[in-house]
């Protein structure tokens, strides 16, 4: 009985759709790579690199969406700067990859980028020291936004602001750095950002393999922290975090110091949205602080509202439906894209406060009633 | 002492290091009193919630607060947990422990527990996640991750739902549940962490007349080996469970004793129990 | 008694005549025909004495025609006995009216004559336009006179201004004389070093850069006290010209202040009073923005009056979208403050898009009205903007007369209830959905009004709305929810802190600066500088 009970208690979990989605993932992941580099570009089931990278996109935010979900759908933090983050992350990934043309920028300096050149400058600032290294930016790509999240979620959760205060201070902590990105005295490339890369780890980004590569990794890591994040968010530490969600005050009485529990679970996303930053940036192969700016971290919140918060796959599923929307709508009516996007922030709020995962699990649950209803009959 | 002894000592964590200490010392009641409120001032924009009030509950005792609206109980019951900083006056558990400078978590941790006046549970998750949120467990960030429950706990779980006739229960989303449920379910939060001392605030508001002998039976049975305070309303309820009353009067205490002495008392009469007696006699 | 009242009407009478008839004076009066039949006609060496006379009968406005002539453009029209300018308009050659600039398109080149004037004749035209301007009736004319002369004073000059200086009857004037005699001392190298020390302690009290000049020119001079005092003079001017720019800078401050109040108190209201996150109280701006263009476009004739009907139709409009936004949106999630964010801002994305669509994505141009424009030059370095000065007092009086709506009257008293207590004022018979609306309609239709003096100060384009909702949430929570003259303290405390860090730290600086500040401030203090107190905040 007991252990009936303990199995059930930790099965009860979310964690249903993990499986069937990390299978799913990774099948069509492979089938697409295989279809793009085996396959004669005049097969009928050929993939263009084009759409290899569009959809390496399109799982760089899904990745995002993910951040975003796992503390606005669970623990009730409705961050609107996740953008920040990612763009962090991309930077450090930018500034490595900056590093690594070389002299084959246009005005060849050997240790310089370009943009530095330009300006007159005469040695490398300090904060772009080491990060010729690709591990050491990696680890920049993580460490800056987890750093940044807890400062923030520290200074924040710790004085109680909850709610509507922390979303927009969070709004103006993205909009700080996008004022701040645009200076051309910081030494990140100004209006420009970081583009013009040649090379991965000596790859060359423009190569069919590499960009598969690049797609394959980030489906690989997508499905890693899918099924970590599931882990995380079905252990009791999970209940906590619901239990915040739900009544922050009563967690506090039974002995849970929120603040703590929140700010480790902002890192732990932060952390997340700057590795999407990071795989993002050599697929699109620019950066910019529009990336920064507070519409675009706005918009990642209708990607998991979209999809269903509260839910994993919800917001896997909302970020490439609504991506997929405005790439084929910028595509053939560009202006109408933002009266949809806008109608779409109404119009969920309003009619689908769960998403498409609730409304599918409202239409499921109609048709259980049914069938007993039948098998009753 | 011996050189080896001194150095052992010197070697201490918990002596070198305050941060290494044990946060949570055993809670010293050697005098017999857990609880110990004296002087206690609070005012809100010139209300004065609390006017130097003092309170002394002994180990093990069931101790019901009444009082008017208004009269400083949820507000010295907030004081005690934390949730309202108060402006002078010092709050003691046991002997060891100043409750003033700790946060509620800190306060909840140290085995005060707390049932609020409305309901308040984890509407989303089950009973049983909500009992087992409130086992008593180390509950930092870490420690929960990769905690698992031990049969132990489960069965003290299992032992709570009979307690609180909710095993049937068990997998229903607490949200489902009908008030005197959720009642009840709020006060299996309490019995599963295994609490020193337990505020209990309005327990059988919305209780049915056998709810609310069930309610008096489990608070008798509670106190001796914890130590219980309950504000309540109801006055026959206090009068079946309490054995000492304290009667609070505009944030400071007016009258603490027997049920039988509370009643005889002049100032009671005229403050408190008068407008129910005068209304009982109109009645 | 009727007598007098009687009396009185003739006199006002009397008055707005001789009002009415002022302008029709002077120039045209027929005495000077005859004068400029002479001028035309005559040779070259009888042409000074006709310039005595035609100066001695007339007053300041004979100007137009001396300069006319001192530049060489004065012709005669041998056929009617009228003088005429010729102008060079985009390579035409046009003549008009020296008077009245009106464009004579009937002349030819062979119907006029050029009146010629030499060196001698040209000396004596300056001078008699100075003598004429120093002596003009209005003292601002005579003082814009004496303080022209300051930078090209000369011997024939100080001559003029010392005739004129005892009998100066305005003290401006007379100071500004005084002031230029000064300068003419102090720089005579030829007079006892003490004359000319005194004239430069005369000087250090004036702000004019001529007077910097000269007295940077006298720290080079021969004498050694001079210098000293030169030095001494600067010091102290130095130290009023930073007294004056430390003011210039502090109405910049309040002027940005007023902007910032103006964008943040309408959504002091609905943030701070109904507790409602709208997102799109920027396009609600921008709408009022718009909306002064709209009217300018339909009254281009009118432009000085435009705003007198901008401002009611921008709150109108502002408000009645509003109203339709909290009726059909905001009403139904009552109590979900984050979807609430999220749907407010889906609006502000669609009224951006609509208002690209209709007006194109581009900046439009709104006219400021001529009352508004130019400045009010206070002293030589210190003039303040009248389009700011205006909406500076603007934001105040709106400010006041919303402080005076919301504790007056009946609306007010249902909407602080309403905030205060929602149930409680819906058992006591508030109709709860009709102040919910009216209150965001108020909100909206101030943000309205915001946007009519935003469309003032910078360009009327689609994001305006959205580079103010940032900066007005932040004013709104670092003032204290819910409390209008927080909201007050804090947009006039950030927009003079924002303009006293910009010279430091550069625009873009200053607002990181600004805003991380409040970024922790929050942190320190969760409910902003003035807090709600009590249990009424729980």
């Amino acid at each position: 009985m007991t252990r009936l009970t303990a199995w059930f208690s930790e099965g009860r979990s979310t964690g249903k759709h993990t499986l069937p989605f990390v299978v799913i993932l990774l099948s069509v992941t492979i089938l697409a790579s295989a279809a793009n580099l085996f396959l004669p570009a005049d097969s009928i089931f050929y993939v263009s690199t084009y759409t290899i990278t569009l959809l390496g996109k399109y799982l760089c935010y899904a990745m995002l969406a993910l951040a975003v979900d796992i503390i606005w759908g669970y623990c009730g933090i409705l961050s609107l700067g996740h953008g920040a983050f990612f763009a962090l992350g991309g930077y450090a990934m930018g500034m490595y990859l900056m590093r690594q043309i070389g002299d084959r920028g246009v005005y060849g300096n050997p240790l310089l980028p370009d943009f530095m050149v330009f300006l007159d400058w005469k040695e490398l600032p300090w904060f772009w020291l080491g990060m010729d290294q690709f591990w050491f930016a990696m680890l920049m790509a993580v460490l800056v936004p987890g750093l940044l999240a807890f400062v923030f979620g520290w200074l924040a959760f710790r004085s109680r602001v909850t709610g509507v205060y922390l979303s927009i201070m969070t709004q103006a902590l993205t909009y700080a750095l996008l004022l701040a990105f645009f200076r051309n005295e910081m030494g990140f490339g100004g209006n420009n950002g970081l583009t013009d890369f040649k090379e991965i780890l000596g790859f060359n980004l423009q190569a069919d393999s590499t960009r598969v590569a690049l797609f394959l990794i980030t489906a690989i890591l997508l499905a890693v922290i899918f099924v970590v994040s599931q882990k995380i968010l079905s252990s009791r530490l999970g209940k906590v975090v619901l239990a915040i969600r739900d009544s922050e005050s009563r967690s506090r009485f039974i002995g849970y110091r929120t603040d703590r529990y929140k700010v480790w679970l902002f890192v732990y996303s932060a952390v997340i949205a700057g590795i999407a930053g990071a795989l993002y940036v050599p697929q699109v192969g620019i950066i910019n602080p529009g990336e920064f700016s507070p519409i675009n971290s706005i918009e990642m919140v209708i990607w998991v509202a979209v999809g269903g918060r509260g839910t994993l796959i919800g917001a896997v599923i909302g970020a490439l439906l609504v991506n997929y929307a405005k790439t084929r709508f910028t595509a053939i009516m560009p202006d109408a894209w933002l009266f949809a996007l806008g109608a779409m922030f109404v119009l969920v709020t309003l009619y689908l406060p769960k998403g498409l995962m609730g409304l599918y699990g409202q239409l499921k649950a109609k048709r259980n009633t049914v069938m007993n209803k039948e098998s009753q009959a | 002492m011996s050189t080896l002894d001194s150095t052992r000592e010197f070697f201490r964590r918990d002596q070198v290091w305050p941060f290494l200490a044990p946060e949570q010392a055993a809670v010293n009641v050697d005098n017999q009193v857990i609880l110990y409120v004296e002087g206690l001032n609070l005012s809100f924009d010139g209300f004065k919630a609390l006017n130097n009030l003092n309170l002394y509950v002994n180990d093990g005792e069931l101790r019901c607060l009444i009082g008017a609206n208004g009269a400083g109980k949820t507000t010295l019951m907030d004081v005690i947990t934390g949730k309202t900083q108060c402006d002078s006056g010092t709050v003691f558990f046991g002997q060891n422990h100043n409750l003033l400078n700790k946060d509620e978590a800190e306060i909840a941790q140290l085995g005060i527990g707390r049932k609020f006046q409305k309901p308040t549970v984890f509407e989303e998750q089950t009973v049983f996640d909500n009992l087992e949120l409130s086992l008593k467990t180390d509950k930092r960030v870490l420690p929960t991750l990769f905690s698992r429950l031990t049969p132990t706990q489960i069965d003290h779980i299992d032992e709570v739902l009979k307690t609180i006739g909710l095993a049937k229960h068990r997998f229903m989303l607490a949200g489902a549940l009908s008030h005197g449920q959720k009642q009840w379910l709020e006060i299996g939060m309490l019995l599963v962490a295994e609490p020193r001392l337990l505020l209990i605030d309005e327990p059988v508001a919305g209780m049915t007349a056998q709810e609310t002998e069930r309610t008096a039976e489990l608070l008798t049975s509670l106190a001796g080996e914890r130590t219980v305070i309950v504000v309540e309303h109801d006055m026959e309820f206090v009068r079946s469970i309490a054995r000492t009353v304290t009667v609070l009067h505009q944030g400071s205490v007016l009258a603490e004793g027997t049920m039988d002495q509370i009643q005889s008392n002049k100032d009671v009469i005229e403050v408190y129990l008068g407008e129910e007696a005068a209304a009982g006699e109109q009645a | 008694m009727r007598r007098i009242t009687l009396r009185h009407c003739i006199a006002l009478c009397c008055c707005l005549f001789g009002l009415l008839s002022l302008p029709s004076s002077g120039a045209e009066s027929t005495s000077l025909d005859p004068l400029l039949v002479e001028l035309g006609e005559a040779k070259m060496k009888d042409v000074e004495p006709i310039l005595v006379r035609i100066e001695a009968a007339s007053d300041d406005s004979i100007l137009p025609l001396f300069r006319t002539l001192l530049e060489g453009n004065l012709y005669y029209i041998e056929a009617e006995g009228q003088v005429v300018g010729q102008f060079d308009v985009d390579g035409q050659t046009v003549y008009k009216d020296v008077f009245t600039q009106q464009v004579r398109s009937d002349l030819q080149k062979g119907d006029v004559g050029k009146i010629r004037v030499n060196n001698k004749l040209r000396g004596y035209l300056r001078n008699a336009m100075a003598r004429i301007q120093l002596t003009a009736k209005s003292p601002s004319v005579r003082e814009r006179a004496v303080r022209e002369l300051l930078s090209k004073l000369d011997d024939d000059t100080v001559e003029v201004l010392e005739g004129l200086y005892p009998n100066e009857p305005n003290k401006k004037v007379k100071d500004v004389m005084g002031l230029a005699l000064a300068m003419s001392t102090a720089s005579q190298t030829q007079l006892a070093p003490s004359n000319r020390i005194a004239a430069i302690e005369k000087m250090s009290t004036s702000l004019e850069s001529d007077v910097r000049n000269l007295l940077n020119r006298l720290t080079r001079d021969d004498s050694a006290a001079v210098v000293d005092a030169a030095n001494v003079a600067l010091e102290k001017i130095a130290q009023r010209v930073n007294r004056f720019a430390f003011v210039d800078q502090l109405f910049f401050g309040l002027s940005l202040g007023s902007v910032l109040l103006l964008a943040s108190i309408g959504l002091a209201i609905t943030f701070g009073v109904m507790g409602v996150i709208n997102m799109a109280h920027g396009e609600m701006i921008m709408l009022g923005a718009y909306t002064t263009y709209v009217v300018q476009l339909i009254m281009p004739n009118y432009i000085d009056y435009s705003i007198w009907v901008a401002i009611p139709a921008a709150f109108l409009v502002s408000g009645l979208m509003g109203v339709l936004i909290e009726r059909l949106v905001i009403c139904r999630l009552h109590g979900r403050p984050l979807e609430t964010l999220l749907a407010t801002f889906g609006i502000s994305l669609i009224l951006q898009q609509l208002v690209r669509t209709i007006f194109s994505p581009l900046n439009r141009q709104v006219s400021t009205p001529s009352w508004m424009s130019g400045s009010w030059e206070i002293n030589p370095v210190l003039s303040l903007t009248l389009n700011r000065l205006y909406i500076l007092a603007f934001a105040l009086l709106v400010f006041i007369v919303l402080v005076i709506v919301l504790k007056k009257t009946s609306l007010g008293l249902n909407v602080r209830a309403v905030s205060q207590n929602r149930n409680m004022a819906k058992a006591m018979g508030v109709k709860t959905n009709w102040v919910d609306a009216m209150t965001f309609g108020l909100g909206s239709g101030i943000a309205g009004i915001a946007g009519v003096a935003l469309s003032q100060l910078t360009n009327v384009g689609p994001n305006l709305g959205q580079s103010y909702i940032i900066d007005s949430f932040m004013v709104v929570v670092f003032g204290g929810v819910g409390n209008l003259l927080g909201t007050l303290v804090a947009a006039f405390t950030l927009g003079i802190a924002t303009k006293f860090l910009e010279p430091t730290t550069g625009a873009v600086l200053a607002a990181i600066l600004v805003l991380v500040f409040i970024i922790l401030f929050i942190q320190k203090r969760p409910k902003g500088l003035f807090p709600q107190k009590g249990r009424a905040a729980e």
